[in-house]
This record gives C-alpha cells, sequence and structure tokens, in this order.
C-alpha cells in the first residue's frame, strides 16, 4: 500500500491547529463589561483611555482590561458589582455625548485575539433579548412624493409661464387640465425635460388632462431612499438606548430587523422604534381664540391648535420660526423650579430666525408646539392590517420671550419621562416613512440560558451514542470515524467564529445533525472496505479501493444537501439562517474530515504493517 | 465480529409495484387531508405562530399550576379563546393568543401578565412573541417556494449527474417523504413553526443522499458486470448498500433522539419531523426512486459513459 502523501499529513495538521486556535475563544468565556461609544457615531478621541483611566481611579475601581474595540471603548471588570460601580461613574463622568452600556466581554486572552480569533455570536434565543420586525409604510412614502410634485409641478408651469387650469390628486399621480392642446403640449414637453423621472400620459377626453406619474423606476428608488433613511434614523436612535450590540438591518425590500440583546422590556423600546415626534417654534396670535374656536372662523395666517394642560384654544400663526429639522442637539435636563424640560441647540439658520423674531418680540408669547404621529394598527376580520394614523398636536408650552436668544435655549412643559424620549427623538431625527412593528419577540434571559444547557446535552450525548455506535460496530476504524468527527465540530465552531456567523438554537441542532451526517461518509467508506475484504482483496487494497470509491459518492450526496441548505438560507430569517449556515458549514468540513482526517489515520496506523485480515467487523 | 459477512441476497424489486402503489395512495392520502384542512373542511397542520400570526407567551410559575385557572385568569383579563398548554413540567405554560385578539403591541407583555396576576403568584415572563398576519402569510408562500426550488435544484443535478429517469425517481421520493413527515405531523398534530420547515428542508436533501447512494452503484455495477439485466442489476445494488444506510440511518436517528430527548421544546417538532422522515427515507430510497427509476424503464445505455468509438477499418 503506497503510504499517504506527507504534504496530506501537513494539511490535515495545519488545519488543525488553525481551527483548534480559531475555535478556542469559545471556550473562555466572558467577563461583565462596560462598552462606550460616542453618542453622534463619531470616533473616539485618542486620549480618551486616560479619561476613562481617571474616572475609574476616582471612583476606585479596577479595570480587568480596558481598550478600543471595533470603535468602541471595551472595559472588562472581575465582578458585576465593580461593573456597575464604573457604568455609573462613566455615565456620570462622561455625560449625554457618550452612550454607556453594560456588556461582556470576551476573556480570550491577547496573543488570540491579536490573530483575529473571537467567539461565535450567540442569537437572541441563546442569550435574550428583543427582535423587532418593523415594515416601512411604502405608501404613505408614494403618497408624499405625490404631493411634492402637486405643488411643485403647477410652481414650474407658472414659472414657465404655461398656464393650466386645474389640478389634482389621484392615489398615485398628479393630474393638470389644459384649456387647449397647445398649452398641454407646451407643459409635457417643458415637464418631460425637467423631470425625466416622470411618466406624462394625456388623455384625450375634455377638459385635455395630462397625468404625471412616477416611473416605476423612480418609485422604488424614493422607496429604497426612505427605507434607507429610517434605517440611519432607527439606529441613531438605537444607539441612544445604550444597548450593547445593537444590530439594525434591512430585510428585503422595506422591512427593517432589529435585535437588542439583553432588552426585556420591548414596550419602551418600541414606542421609540416606531415614533415619529417634533417639536415646533410659533409665535401666538393675539386674537381672540375661543371666539375663533366657537365659530370655525380662523384668521388666514394662524392655525387653531389646543393646549395639552386644560385643553384651552389658542391661535398660533403659520409661520414656523424654528422646527425640529433645524435642530443640532437636544438633551434632557431639568429647568431652574426643577421641573423637566430638554435643553434644544439649533443650527446656523435656525438660530438666526430665532435670534431676529425674539429680537422684535421682547415681551410677547411664543408657543411650543409637541406634534407626534402615532400609528395605531388594528386587524380586519381578514386578519389584514388596518394602519390608522393619529396626528397629535398639542402646545406644550407658551412662554414670554424674555430676552434675544438665538442657538441655546430650554423648552419645558414635559413630563419626566416625555422629556427623555423627546430628547432621543430629536436627536435621532425623523423617521422618513412611518413604520409598523409587524413583528416582537422577546426572549428572557432565563430561557437563552436553558437553550443553551440542553443544546449541549443534547450535543453531547448524541456525540456519546454515535462514539459508542461505531466503535463498537467498526471497531478501531469507529475510533478514527469518531475523531475525524471531533474534528468536524471543531472545524464548525471555529469556521462559524471567523464569520462571525450567529449561532441559535436550531444552529446546535444542526451541529447535532451534521454528527449523525458526517459519519454517514466513514460508513459508506468503512462499508466498501468490508466489501472489498469479502471479495478476497487484501486488507491494504481494500482499504485504498475503499476511500477511491467513495469519494465521488460522498460528494454527490453532501452537494444534495447543500442544495437544500441554500435554499433555506435564502428564504430563511434569524434562527433558521443559523440551522442552514451550521448545516452547509458542518457538511463541507465533513467532506474534508472524514475522507482526509479518517484515511491519514488509517494509513498511519495499518499502511507498514503486515495484515490478514483489518479489524473493522 | 463478523455481523453480515455475506451481502444479503433480497428481491426488493419484487414488490416494487406494490410499493409505488402504496406510496402514492398514501402521498394521495396526504394531499387531500391537507388541502382540505387547508380549505376550513377538515383539520389542518398544526401551525404555530411564525405561519398563523398572534400571540405566544411562556410564562413560569413558582409552582405547579392548573391549565383551568391559567384559563380562567385569562378570561378575567378580557381573553377568550386562548390556547392554553404545559410546556414541559406543569409549572410552565405556553398561551398562545389568536391574532384579532389584540393589535401590534407589546403591552400585550404587561396586560397578560397582570391578568395572570403575576406579581401575586410570582409568575415570571420566559419569551413572548408576536407576529403579524401579513408576516405569517409571507413565510407560508416563501416555505412552499423554498420547498419547489429545493426539488428543482435537486433534480437538476441528479440529470446531471445521471439521467433524467433517476432524477424523476429521486424527486418522487423526495414529495413522497415530505408528505409523510406532514402526514404524521398532521395526525398527531405536532407544531409545525420555521424550525419544522427547516427539517423538512434538511430531510429532502438528507434522504436524496440514500437516493444517490443506491444510484451510484447501479451505474457503477452496469460498468462492470457486462451479464445480467438492469433488474438483477438494481437489485443487486440495494443489497449492496442496504447494510451501509441502515448503519447510516442508525447514527443520524441516534442524533435526532438525544435531540428529541435533551434538546428541550424549541427543536421538539423539529426533531420529530427529522425522525420520522428518516425512517421513510429509508424506504422511499429503495421503493420511490429506484423503483420508480426501474419502472420508468432505466436502460444500460442510459447510464454508461459515451465509449470511445470501435475502429472497424485498419489500413
Amino acid at each position: 500500500m503506497q503510504p499517504y502523501a506527507t504534504w496530506k499529513y501537513v494539511v490535515l495538521i495545519v488545519v488543525m491547529i488553525l481551527g483548534a486556535l480559531y475555535a478556542a475563544p469559545n471556550l473562555y468565556g466572558e467577563d461583565p463589561a462596560v462598552q462606550i461609544a460616542t453618542q453622534s457615531g463619531d470616533p473616539l478621541a485618542n486620549d480618551f483611555g486616560e479619561e476613562v483611566d481617571k474616572t475609574l481611579t476616582a471612583a476606585s475601581v479596577t479595570a480587568k482590561r480596558s481598550a478600543l474595540a471595533n470603535q468602541q471603548w471595551l472595559i472588562s471588570f472581575n465582578d458585576e458589582a465593580s461593573q456597575r460601580t464604573a457604568a455609573d461613574a462613566l455615565k456620570r463622568a462622561l455625560g449625554n455625548d457618550y452612550v454607556v452600556a453594560l456588556t461582556f466581554a470576551s476573556k480570550t486572552p491577547g496573543w488570540l485575539r491579536s490573530i483575529g480569533a473571537k467567539p461565535m455570536t450567540l442569537g437572541l434565543d441563546l442569550r435574550g433579548g428583543v427582535h423587532f420586525l418593523l415594515e416601512v409604510d411604502i405608501s404613505d412614502v408614494k403618497k408624499k412624493s405625490v404631493e411634492r410634485y402637486l405643488t411643485e409641478l403647477p410652481a414650474f408651469l407658472r414659472k414657465q409661464d404655461i398656464r393650466y387650469v386645474g389640478r389634482h390628486q389621484t392615489t398615485d399621480a398628479v393630474q393638470l387640465d389644459f384649456a387647449d392642446a397647445d398649452k398641454l403640449n407646451a407643459a409635457k414637453s417643458a415637464l418631460g425635460k425637467e423631470y425625466s423621472e416622470l411618466v406624462l400620459t394625456v388623455s384625450p377626453a375634455t377638459p385635455l388632462t395630462l397625468e404625471a406619474k412616477m416611473s416605476d423606476v423612480e418609485a422604488k428608488r424614493i422607496v429604497d431612499f426612505a427605507v434607507k433613511q429610517n434605517l440611519t434614523t432607527l439606529r441613531n436612535r438605537v444607539n441612544q438606548l445604550g444597548v450593547a450590540e445593537p444590530l439594525v438591518q434591512r430585510q428585503g425590500q422595506s422591512r427593517i430587523v432589529v435585535e437588542l440583546p439583553g432588552v426585556t422590556d420591548a414596550t419602551q423600546v418600541e414606542s421609540l422604534l416606531g415614533a415619529t415626534a417634533t417639536l415646533e417654534y410659533r409665535a401666538v396670535d393675539d386674537s381672540d381664540a375661543n371666539a375663533a374656536a366657537a365659530s370655525g372662523v380662523i384668521p388666514p395666517d394662524s392655525e387653531l391648535f389646543y393646549t395639552r394642560e386644560g385643553r384651552r384654544p389658542v391661535l398660533l400663526k403659520r409661520d414656523i420660526i424654528a422646527a425640529g429639522s433645524q435642530l443640532v442637539d437636544a438633551a434632557s435636563t431639568v429647568d431652574q423650579d426643577g421641573s423637566p424640560a430638554v435643553s434644544v441647540t439649533l443650527d446656523g439658520s435656525g438660530a438666526k430666525k430665532m435670534f431676529d423674531f425674539t429680537e422684535k418680540n421682547v415681551g410677547k408669547p411664543m408657543a411650543v408646539l409637541f406634534k407626534e404621529r402615532q400609528v395605531v394598527t388594528n386587524y380586519n376580520a381578514k386578519g389584514e392590517p388596518m394602519r390608522e394614523h393619529r396626528d397629535v398636536e398639542e402646545i406644550i408650552s407658551i412662554a414670554t420671550i424674555r430676552g434675544v436668544f438665538g442657538k441655546r435655549f430650554q423648552t419645558t412643559g414635559l413630563q419626566s419621562k416625555e422629556a427623555h424620549d423627546l430628547a432621543i427623538l430629536l436627536r435621532a431625527g425623523a423617521l422618513a416613512a412611518p413604520v409598523d412593528i409587524v413583528e416582537v419577540r422577546t426572549i428572557g434571559p432565563s430561557l437563552g440560558a436553558d437553550n443553551i444547557r440542553r443544546g449541549f446535552q443534547a450535543a453531547v450525548l448524541g456525540l456519546a451514542l454515535v462514539m459508542a455506535f461505531m466503535i463498537f460496530y467498526y471497531r478501531v476504524f469507529g475510533a478514527f470515524a469518531i475523531a475525524a468527527l471531533v474534528l468536524n465540530i471543531v472545524l464548525i465552531i471555529a469556521g462559524m467564529s471567523i464569520m462571525s456567523a450567529t449561532l441559535t438554537m436550531p444552529g446546535i441542532a444542526a451541529m447535532v445533525l451534521t454528527m449523525g451526517i458526517a459519519v454517514d461518509a466513514n460508513v459508506l467508506i468503512y462499508e466498501r472496505i468490508r466489501e472489498e475484504l469479502r471479495d478476497g482483496q487484501t486488507p491494504h487494497a481494500s482499504i485504498e479501493a475503499g476511500y477511491d470509491r467513495a469519494f465521488l459518492t460522498i460528494a454527490d450526496a453532501n452537494v444534495t444537501v447543500l442544495i437544500g441548505t441554500v435554499v433555506l438560507f435564502a428564504m430563511g430569517a434569524g434562527p433558521v439562517k443559523g440551522f442552514a449556515i451550521t448545516l452547509a458549514l458542518g457538511i463541507l468540513t465533513s467532506q474534508f474530515t472524514a475522507i482526509v482526517g479518517s484515511r491519514s489515520l488509517a494509513y498511519l496506523v495499518f499502511a507498514k504493517r503486515k495484515l490478514k485480515d483489518l479489524p473493522i467487523w | 465480529m463478523r455481523i453480515f459477512a455475506k451481502v444479503p441476497n433480497i428481491n426488493f424489486m419484487a414488490q416494487r409495484k406494490a410499493g409505488l402503489w402504496i406510496s402514492s395512495l398514501l402521498s394521495i392520502g396526504v394531499i387531500l387531508m391537507l388541502l382540505l384542512g387547508s380549505l376550513h373542511l377538515g383539520r389542518n397542520l398544526n401551525f404555530g405562530i411564525d405561519f398563523t400570526g398572534g400571540v405566544l407567551v411562556e410564562v413560569v410559575y413558582p409552582q405547579g399550576v392548573e391549565l383551568d385557572t391559567v384559563r380562567q385568569d385569562l378570561a378575567a383579563g378580557g381573553y377568550h379563546k386562548p390556547t392554553v398548554q404545559y410546556f414541559g413540567g406543569n409549572q410552565d405554560v405556553l398561551i398562545r393568543l389568536a391574532p384579532e385578539d389584540k393589535a401590534s403591541s407589546s403591552e400585550i407583555s404587561a396586560h397578560v401578565l397582570q391578568a395572570l396576576g403575576a406579581e401575586q403568584k410570582g409568575v415570571q415572563l420566559r419569551r413572548i412573541e408576536f407576529v403579524g398576519p401579513q408576516v405569517g402569510d409571507e413565510l407560508t408562500v416563501n416555505g412552499s417556494l423554498a420547498m419547489v426550488f429545493a426539488f428543482i435544484g435537486i433534480a437538476l443535478y441528479i440529470m446531471f449527474r445521471f439521467e433524467w429517469k433517476f432524477a424523476v425517481g429521486a424527486i418522487a421520493a423526495l414529495i413522497h417523504d415530505a408528505l409523510m413527515v406532514l402526514g404524521f405531523l398532521w395526525i398527531f398534530q405536532v407544531e409545525f413553526d420555521l424550525t419544522t420547515l427547516a427539517a423538512i428542508l434538511a430531510l429532502i436533501g438528507y434522504s436524496n443522499n440514500e437516493t444517490i447512494v443506491i444510484f451510484d452503484r447501479v451505474r457503477e455495477n452496469l460498468i462492470n458486470q457486462r451479464k445480467g439485466t438492469i433488474y438483477d442489476i438494481v437489485n443487486l445494488s440495494v443489497n449492496q448498500t442496504l447494510l451501509r444506510s441502515v448503519i447510516t440511518h442508525v447514527t443520524t436517528l441516534l442524533v435526532c433522539t438525544a435531540l428529541f430527548l435533551l434538546g428541550g421544546a424549541s427543536v421538539h417538532s423539529f426533531s420529530v419531523a427529522m425522525i420520522v422522515g428518516v425512517i421513510v427515507a429509508t424506504y422511499s430510497s429503495i421503493y420511490v426512486s429506484t423503483g420508480l427509476a426501474v419502472a420508468l424503464g432505466v436502460s444500460r445505455e442510459d447510464l454508461l459513459p459515451p465509449e470511445a468509438k470501435e475502429i472497424d477499418e485498419t489500413p
């Protein structure tokens, strides 16, 4: 029998060592840790470490390790008590510009980290947390842009001096009526040049109508844009929550997944994710608001609103002095009287307008209008979602302008939690389109820990059963197969760690299943060896024939399992994707371990011996 | 220990017609059951909330609790017709609420816990899942599509590696296996959730594995043995691969049993589907896929590699 080529042994040993190294971080466990990032998402300052050290020394807490990791500062501690003390101290010292979150840090030693080894990420089903699936309201996005065209197109035509006689809006198009065909054609060519994203159709009936509709490409683009903008906004909002390792990710055309490990109270997060709240600063109209409310006759440049406290009618000027979009910063705070407030910083243009206005109106009242869009989803008899938007517009405060101000000021009249949430919402920006929460899964931490324990036990039992069976049935060859199987598991774990794949409960099931499927390759080979022996071949020739002939069969069989996993990966979400990845990886590595691994062992043991028979039955 | 020192010699193909008939009838039966179920004329598969939408709450009581007490508490809290069942022991309770019971708010967790009297009784929330009905509908469509794509992908691969008659046989076996598992889940009302779907897709690949091993051997025997009818060669191939099939299934069954026993509730239906599927696959790889390929008239010429033309004339 030809000895197995040396380079194959070398490859096998290299793979074994690499596999062991990259799988190792999963054994070390985790330390309680604190994670710090900037509120804005900007990188941390160069001397940030010193600031942290100073704070920790002042709080007399010793950190086990303190270093930059993925643009975030990560400090691990020996126990949870110091973690909490440190987090409190850091929150106080760093203030509102930083997000300080409790988390866990891997105990992986530095030399392993330096080669890029890190533990697998655990899915929410294994460590607890909240999973949200949000649906972006596409119809709202489209409607908004039709509304925009409804004012933009006529304005454009007026500028071009092309007269239209009427305009209307349908669900997805703007219609413009014209008195004669000349004007219509002029409008059509002018609009066609300026608005190439619109599809213009002429209807010959009277009145002559030109219908402008967004092209499919444009419609797709605006939806895409809105979803991306929402993604950014949601990411900002989630960052404000101070949760470690949050995930905000697009899924399909119009969905967004938000996963927050470790969070158990979905309610608070939910209201923050879906909310669209903003503030407007407006001048108060002195006319009699009670009379206007009673008669319904409202001055043309004013609008009627009610105060939050006491539902008192107030007339406000239509002109907005400053709005949420001009805000550069907002923080919840308390005013001189100790009542909750939001401290606001405006951008240049907002500050200028505010300055001009307050300069001219000292002694007069100014109102703060709070606007919130709440999305209420009900389901009709068919189970279809009926989305209703309820716009809340309330005056939260009316204050007399006591002095001239511009860039920075405070807004009062809120409840404490409201001030906190509003500051977050103002900072994170508005959602480009309303979102609807279509799926929420909250997994308690105890369930996650339970799942890990159960998965581990099942894996150990599975391995033990397969081991016992294989060794009983195939003797020493069974032991080779088991060695290959153990290497296979190590390689799966190493591969998942390198790919930063997420381990989920179905993923553990896939790992257990792989054990069963992976030994199949060995069974195929060994049965072949037995067959060759039965046919009177020498033991050495039988071993060679067994491995050579089985190779293609095993590959064929594995390809079909892979097809299934690819399909599963393509359609699946969350945990099931974890299943597909793990199974696919397990099959690929088993093709190597079951064949090369067990073969080199068999050759190592038997190649140089003189054999009359093989201990394979 | 020379157990199985000889290749068995069982005439499997003798019963191939009976096998095909039984399988066809069973498959049609399952299709009818599922159709009637989905038209609300009979019992449907026990779909989980992944597919139906709705709310699922898992809570743990400090002591064992009667399900009726839980139901009464919930009814008092305004939740009618909830599905309440034990999940593991009699302290762990799973509550399922229909989708129309409540809109899309996770406030429901607070409501349910309040209704259960969580504070006084020390009830702990383990998990709460809310799935909107549109997500469930989509999943049903995507899940069915996934199966179809898997079938097509595997069929193409077998056509490429073997021959169309084998591909037809293999796909028939896969559909058969999937249907038998669904039928089992239907009869015993095992919950059908996303991981169960994953199990069925994994099974499709696994069961096909069997078929390919047999096909491979048929091809090899056809090439090596010029004598014997196709019928004999198929029989021989099935016999030669029989032991290997049995042993592979034993190892797979062992790990699935480990999952079933220790894996806990979240992989319960996964392991049930796998166990049933593995058992069915043993039969179907012999009688459905191979049997059908033989019935379709697979011949020696179909599988032999194109030979170099013999030289008739030499100058």
